[in-house]
């Protein structure tokens, strides 16, 4: 038996199995699902070694494969729903990584939920995405690279949300990170672009050191980096560890997440080609902050501290993004503010507990839609504009493009939290769940409750003024625009992604269809008391939208909009240089961070190397003195060996030795 | 052998030293320091060679005196009788004849000479002054019961065989590399007679005697060309002294007289009036 | 008289030795110069077996006279050897390993 076990065949029958009790019914998706990301690494693989060969129908590799992953995950979400609600968490061991001693990890997935809801979004918004980009990319000489790249996006989010340790999910982590400088300069013929891709690696690789030392204070602590061990040991370490930890993780999230402090590089991330910006910069990529908060979640509630900070962090940001939303011109860069701001709902949500997990997931969900839908929108309003971002140039665009005007529409709904749209089911209650920070006592629901319905207005004002000074109001379009819709392979895209904006939400919220799924991870929680009722919150909101709505409105499409920008108050020049995010951090880490440089340049010249090339110098200038005693003569050297001989033997004779 | 264990013998009656020693000290002593300081005052490098031969037969002496029989007689086959030869052998080899410059080229060389010379034997007697030396128990009984040879070797082939066997190693590496030292590489081909024949040849240059002077030997003819079977006179029959004094005579001058002399000879009665008037 | 005596003979006889070896310039002068060195040592060797009444003091100066007669060997063919090249047997000509 034991010699049997030590084949490598044994392993690897050992390595194929599930653990679990109900191994044998219907795992063969679960034991298959490691092919969800193989496939995509498959296509990158081929796609990128294939070179030039696989030009002309290297995209439709591209496409193939995330479909796919897609229907993988989908037999995946259908089997794991046919068991009961205890026994959905399963792990699908795959092989031994790093046995080291003591220390043992194994690659691993873990199917649960959370992690299947995830891949569901991923491969299915990724899939409509990659159709989208095989007419969006179609007049770019570099389109199979560009599906290349996707694909390992797309294996690289699904191995962040299936790994079943800290150590796997960082692999992924790092790869969309990867994914993400790679698709954010992929025209990096700009030098503006691949800049605004070195910032987002910069700023991401911040927070993946607090990743890490998150990582490693658990090792110490836990002496392993699993989910199962660490969640496990979570409730016996002390406060002070698990609060260090969950800041350390939050770090990670916030860099992903782009939420504040780390938030600057989403609205410079805009660089990259639309469909990336729908992909990973709205719908998935960014999200992955939140995935790690909820994943995370036995710590966080641990440390009441550290989920303090996410719930601020998230309040923060939303009201931040929302600010800036509202003052930029740049279609694409609202569109991001907005993200920002999204997520800072779902980090909200994620650091209130229990109560807020389904509903941060949902609203990740349904916004994974939305704004995905609306970056494709905004995509197909540039591909008819010439490449214009301009919402100074656009207007009127309602009556050329009615399928972007109708796919948008639904998106612009969805997001403000117009009843019945799929915004409004998730993220209504999130401000409500708001409103119940701290068990409904002390100044925390009064405060993150407004921070939220004030973000309810924001929303409201900026995705209105967004959408009315694309579609409505007089055309100020250039001399040689020539607005058109898109092809079908654009529009279909957009069109699956409204009906998800429209109707997602509303499958799932207030059926209580995704709060039961996610109820194995939130588990019991207490009953909500919120400090407002429930209908006296919706009410507040909904006024609030509506008058943002109207505003926006009175302001952008009933009335002249400029085209050049007004001077605008203080807070818009501010809120137009993102809230002097940039100023900061260069004032605050890169003079000083450049003056360190100069200051440790200059020690090193003067010092060091004046250390050595002195030390040198003397060396060099002693042995130039000295080489003078190497006469050559051989009598002279006798005669040295001689005093050598006469002061050695003196001396001994002289000391008794 | 005998003999110079005889002689060692009666050299060294006493242990402790006698006076028949210490009269024999003091007349090796000065001997073979005066000896030794020919190497550095002696000129010529023969002189050294043999002043240093001397040091060594007094030394050979001294061991005698040292109930050391066996190594003074080595001491005076080997070193006086062989290296002190090679040594003479090598000074022949370079040149006997020549002496050593005594003008120091090195500043200050001699004064350091002289006075690490100087400090080294102050520390020495010094050191050998200042020792406590046990009292001397001599070799006699050593050379009397095994005898000197043979306590010799007993420890030469049994306690040191090792050191031994590597001072052989060390002979027979020492031939090898003076052969190396001094042997010359062949980098042309051996010339054979042949080879130095066509090159005497290919040189172009009369090799056969050269021409004699003329034949007409009516007075001293070495001045006078011999003629080449075409008629025209040789250069090279007549001494090149000659020739550049210019005191060549012509073929045609000494040809001259010639052809009465031929006259002469064709009628030796006749027509005697004229000639037989001048003889 | 005391043995030791003959221990002063042996420094005086090495110290001139030493001497020769910085003052001559001939190499063969040098080198007998090194030969009177070892011989001094020999006798110092000599001396102190006999004092010690251990014939191992002999011994060792019959291999010092053996590792001499090795030396002499190669000592003097390299003499020959850079005469035959340099037409000198000076030791301070072949000086041309310096600064």
């Amino acid at each position: 038996m034991n010699l049997l076990a030590t084949t490598p065949a044994a392993l690897l029958a050992q390595d194929g199995t599930v653990a679990g009790s109900a191994a044998a019914s219907g795992a063969i998706q679960e034991t298959g699902s490691w092919l969800l990301i193989a496939l995509p690494l498959l296509g990158a693989a081929l796609l990128l070694l294939g070179g030039r060969r696989t030009n002309r129908w290297g995209h439709w590799l591209g496409v193939l494969t995330p479909w796919a992953s897609f229907a993988l995950a989908a037999a995946l979400l259908v089997s794991l729903a046919g068991y009961p609600e205890g026994e959905r968490s399963r792990t699908l061991h795959l092989f031994g990584w790093m046995p080291a001693g003591q220390f043992r990890l194994d690659a691993g997935l873990l199917i649960d939920p959370l992690s299947v809801a995830f891949a569901v979004l991923v491969t299915f918004v990724g899939a409509l995405i990659h159709v989208y980009a095989v007419a969006y990319m179609a007049a770019d000489r570099d389109r199979r690279r560009f599906f290349a790249y996707l694909n390992f996006f797309v294996a690289s989010m699904l191995l962040l949300v299936l790994a079943d340790s800290y150590l796997l999910m960082y692999v992924g982590w790092e790869g969309v990170g990867l994914a993400s400088y790679l698709l954010i300069g992929f025209w990096n013929h700009n030098p503006d672009y691949a800049a605004a891709a070195k910032k987002a690696f910069v700023v991401n690789r911040v927070g993946d050191a607090g990743l890490t030392v998150a990582m490693m204070m658990m090792f110490a602590t836990f002496g392993t980096v699993s989910f199962a061990g660490v969640f496990a040991a979570a409730g016996s370490a002390g406060e002070g560890v698990l609060t260090a930890i969950g800041l350390m993780l939050l770090l990670g999230a916030c860099g992903k997440s782009a939420q504040f402090p780390l938030q600057s590089w989403l609205g410079d991330a805009m660089a990259g080609p639309t469909p990336v910006s729908a992909l990973i910069h709205a719908a998935t990529m960014v999200t992955a902050g939140v995935y790690l908060v909820v994943r995370s979640g036995p710590i966080f509630e641990a440390a009441p501290t550290a989920q303090l900070v996410v719930v601020a962090v998230g309040a923060i940001t939303l009201l931040f993004g929302a600010i800036v939303g509202c003052a930029k011109d740049d279609i694409k860069k609202v569109l991001a503010a907005s993200t920002m701001s999204q997520i800072g709902y779902m980090m909200l949500a994620a650091g209130l507990g229990p109560v807020g997990y389904a509903f941060a997931i949902l609203h990740l969900l349904t916004h994974g839609f939305f704004k995905a839908g609306m970056f494709l929108g905004a995509g197909s309003v540039m591909h008819g504009m010439g490449d214009s971002v301009e919402l100074r140039s656009y207007g009127g665009l309602n009556a050329v493009m009615k399928v972007t005007w109708v796919t948008f529409a639904c998106g612009w709904l969805a997001i403000i939290g117009f009843p019945g749209f799929s915004g409004f089911w998730s993220k209504d209650r999130i401000i409500e769940a708001a409103f119940s920070a701290d068990g409904g006592q002390g100044w925390q629901p009064w405060v993150f409750g407004g921070a939220a319905l004030l973000g309810a207005g924001l929303t409201a004002f900026y995705m209105s003024r967004l959408f009315f000074m694309t579609f409505h109001g007089t055309r100020r379009w250039p001399e040689d625009a020539h607005p058109h819709e898109a092809p079908r392979l654009m529009t279909i895209p957009m069109v699956v992604l409204a009906l998800g904006s429209v109707g997602l939400g509303a499958a799932l919220g207030p059926t209580g269809l995704f709060t039961d799924w996610m109820s194995p991870l939130a588990g019991e929680h207490a009953e909500e008391h919120p400090v407002l009722p429930a209908w006296a919150v919706t009410t507040l909101t909904l006024l609030l939208v509506v008058a943002g709505a109207v505003l926006a409105h009175r302001r952008y499409a009933a009335s002249e909009v400029p085209a050049v920008a007004p001077t605008g108050t203080a807070l818009t020049r501010a809120a137009r240089r993102d809230l002097y995010q940039d100023a900061v951090n260069e004032a605050a880490l890169m003079r000083p961070g450049q003056y360190l440089t100069r200051l440790l340049v200059f020690v090193d010249n003067r010092g060091v190397d004046g250390v050595v090339r002195g030390l040198a110098a003397l060396v060099g200038g002693l042995g130039g003195r000295l080489k003078y005693w190497n006469t050559g003569y051989v009598r002279s050297y006798a005669a040295s060996v001689l005093v050598g001989v006469l002061a050695v033997s003196g001396g001994m004779l002289l000391f008794r030795i | 052998m005998t003999s110079a264990m005889q002689l060692s013998g009666m050299l060294a009656a006493t242990d402790p030293p006698g006076t028949a020693e210490t009269a024999l000290f003091w007349v090796l002593a000065p001997v073979t320091v005066v000896a030794a300081c020919g190497l550095l005052f002696a000129r010529k490098a023969v002189h050294a060679a043999l002043s240093m031969a001397l040091v060594m037969i007094g030394l050979g002496v001294a061991y005698l005196v040292h109930d050391a029989p066996f190594l003074g007689a080595v001491q005076v086959f080997v070193y006086t009788g062989a290296v002190m030869m090679l040594f003479l052998f090598v000074v022949m080899l370079i040149g006997v004849s020549a002496a050593d410059s005594l003008v120091e080229t090195i500043k200050g060389q001699r004064l350091v000479a002289v006075v690490l010379g100087l400090g080294l034997v102050l520390l020495l007697t010094g050191a050998i002054s200042q020792a406590t030396l046990d009292e001397t128990v001599g070799l006699v009984a050593v050379n009397e019961d095994p005898g000197n040879v043979t306590m010799i070797a007993f420890r030469i082939f049994d306690d040191y065989v090792w050191a031994f066997e590597l001072t052989g190693a060390l002979l027979i590496t020492a031939a090898l590399g003076a052969m190396v030292l001094t042997h010359r590489e062949r980098l042309t081909p051996r010339t054979t007679q042949r080879q130095l024949a066509a090159d005497r040849i290919a040189e172009g240059a009369v090799k056969a005697p050269l021409p004699a002077p003329g034949v007409f030997a009516r007075h001293n003819a070495v001045d006078t060309p011999a003629l080449l079977p075409d008629g025209t006179p040789s250069e090279a029959s007549v001494n090149r002294v000659l020739r550049a004094r210019g005191q060549v005579r012509s073929a045609e001058e000494t040809a001259a007289p010639t052809a009465v002399i031929q006259s002469e000879f064709a009628e030796p009665l006749g027509d005697g009036t004229e000639e037989g008037g001048s003889r | 008289m005391r043995p030791e005596y003959w221990l002063y003979l042996s420094a005086v006889l090495f110290a001139i030795g030493a001497t020769t070896v910085l003052v001559r310039r001939n190499a063969i002068i040098v080198f007998m110069g090194i030969e009177l060195m070892l011989n001094a040592a020999n006798l110092s060797l000599v001396t102190f077996s006999r004092i010690h009444g251990d014939i191992d003091g002999q011994v060792i100066a019959l291999f010092v006279m053996l590792v001499a007669a090795a030396e002499v060997v190669v000592g003097l063919a390299i003499i020959v050897s850079i005469f035959r090249t340099r037409r000198s047997a000076s030791v301070d000509d072949a000086n041309l390993l310096k600064y």
